[in-house]
């Protein structure tokens, strides 16, 4: 039963991965841009929550409201003033001024916050630690069973918007082709700045989980982008469902590792993760 | 008074000048058929006309004003509209979504979604499937729908009948003449030139980047175009000479 309390908790750690995975696989998929500053925009995010929720006195859940438009205007600004320039310059640049934004982003929470980790959890009080027993001893954790439903709901929420809405059909647009989207009237730098928003928003809301389910310091931001990197590469770049089985595959990974070894809950997730760049590459070089 | 004007307009590949000194003006409701052989600039002339390529001289001016610098959804706005050459369709998205992301960026105008399915029937049965699953000549009829959802004034046609078959061309343009018989201004690019000369009121010819040829499509014979067209002679009479 063991076995099965692992998987379950993979799932459930899956469900943070492909929380954290969403925006930068969306971000992929409309823009082709790989956020290096995606982790760090991450707990930047958290820090703000951080700060409105001790400043103000108020509930995590209701700082995180007021940060997702500032998280959405910052997305805005970015892309106006960092992506669509860096587009201009060729694939490299945008690798290179997001990695130089992640170092800025880091050194400036280590300057105002200091290298002390910090947390939403004692903010949200025994939320943070309650779980309920289904089955045989296996519990479930309600801030993570929340973390399930959100991650489920924003991809959901932003497939079907992506499939309904003008704005949606919009994006997909000028995904597939920015040239031609602008021969039928949209502009595609605001749509790019719109999707760089809504990315922010979803970055945002990862980053107050990240926050709630465990600490968080100026310099957490890398690992996250590793996480939620492997996230989108196992489940297939640019594809929202495929982001969440993938963050739940790399979740499952993570927890199997561990029951097999203590020291193979990241041995496990960096295997799985390699064995399917590696598949995908042997597909791609046999096509 | 012309809808659309070009002057001496350049544009370049790189180092390759494509088009070289282009004039010409298209008064509403006329049809202009630009022919050349391949490599003569015909597409990079319309291309810069709809803003997607840019020009490296002259100007382009639309109603009187000059558009040359204006981005190409910003000209889609004002009435112009391409239909790229290879169709360029959204391929992940249905026909209806192909249509109507264009109707909602256009301008408001007689076309919408039920009226372009009128002149385009083939389109009624497919209008839930992906549009890169379509044939040739659906994806044609889809492109040339799209452009119309976007209400243009003057619409820029790239090599309609390039890769399809001649059942598909025959139903492109059949539906492409309820189209031309509602006034449409056209600029036409078309390697047919029986069909050019047959659809069209004015006709010119490109070679090596400028129009070499140019006059009423009613004055022209085949002959002439073809000779302009492989540039064995440079015109006389009837069409005037650049």
């Amino acid at each position: 039963m063991n076995w099965a309390d692992q998987i379950l908790q993979g799932v459930l750690l899956g469900a943070y991965y492909a929380l954290i995975a969403c925006g930068l696989s969306f971000l992929f998929g409309v823009m082709r841009i790989i956020n290096l500053a995606h982790g760090s925009i991450a707990v930047l995010a958290a820090y703000l929550v951080l700060s409105a929720t001790e400043r103000w006195g108020i509930s995590p859940f209701v700082a995180l409201l007021l940060v997702l438009p500032v998280m959405a205007a910052a997305g805005w600004l970015l892309q106006r003033t960092v992506f669509e320039r860096s587009l201009r310059s060729g694939p490299l640049t945008p690798i290179l001024s997001t990695f130089g934004l992640a170092v800025v982003i880091d050194n400036l929470l280590f300057q105002k916050f200091g290298a002390d980790s910090q947390s939403l959890a004692p903010n949200i009080g025994d939320f943070a630690f309650n779980s309920w027993t289904i089955f045989g001893g296996v519990r479930i954790g309600q801030l993570s069973l929340l973390t399930l439903v959100v991650a489920v709901a924003l991809l959901g929420g932003l497939q079907l918007f992506l499939t309904h809405t003008p704005l949606g059909r919009s994006i997909r647009a000028t995904a597939e082709d920015a040239d031609t989207a602008e021969l039928v009237g949209i502009d595609a730098r605001k749509v790019y700045a719109a999707a760089t928003a809504i990315a922010l928003v979803t970055v945002a809301i990862a980053g107050a989980f990240l926050a709630m389910r465990a600490t968080v310091s100026p310099y957490t931001g890398s690992s996250q982008l590793l996480f939620a990197f492997e996230a989108v590469v196992i489940g297939g770049a640019g594809s929202l469902w495929g982001t969440l089985i993938g963050g739940i595959v790399l979740g499952v990974a993570q927890n199997i590792g561990s029951q097999i070894n203590p020291q193979g809950f990241l041995i496990g997730g960096h295997l799985v993760f390699l064995a399917v760049l590696g598949a995908r590459l042997l597909i791609v070089s046999r096509a | 008074m012309s809808l659309l004007s070009v002057e001496n307009l350049d544009a370049r590949h790189g180092l390759l000048q494509a088009v070289r000194g282009v004039s010409f003006s298209i008064a509403e409701g006329e049809i202009l058929a630009l022919v050349g052989a391949n490599g003569a600039g015909k597409t990079t002339l319309l291309r810069a006309i709809a803003g997607a390529h840019p020009a490296s001289a002259g100007r382009v001016l639309f109603d009187g004003n000059d558009v040359t610098t204006l981005r190409a959804n910003r000209r889609v706005h004002l009435g112009v509209t391409l239909v790229p050459e290879g169709r360029r369709l959204f391929a992940g998205m249905t026909v209806e979504e192909n249509l109507s992301v264009a109707g909602a960026h256009g301008r408001s105008g007689p076309w919408n979604l039920a009226r372009v399915l009128e002149a385009f029937p083939m389109l009624q049965p497919c209008l839930k499937r992906r549009s890169g699953d379509l044939s040739g000549g659906q994806q044609q009829a889809t492109a040339i729908g799209r452009a119309l959802m976007t209400n243009p004034r003057v619409l820029l046609l790239d090599e309609v009948s390039l890769g399809l078959s001649p059942v598909a061309v025959n139903q492109v343009y059949e539906s492409l003449q309820a189209v031309i018989s509602g006034g449409a201004t056209i600029v036409l690019v078309e390697q047919d030139l029986s069909r050019a000369l047959r659809i069209a009121t004015r006709v010119a010819c490109m070679l090596e980047g400028r129009i070499v040829l140019e006059g009423k499509a009613s004055e022209m014979s085949r002959d002439r175009v073809t000779e302009a067209y492989f540039g064995l002679r440079r015109g006389d009479g009837g069409g005037s000479v650049a």
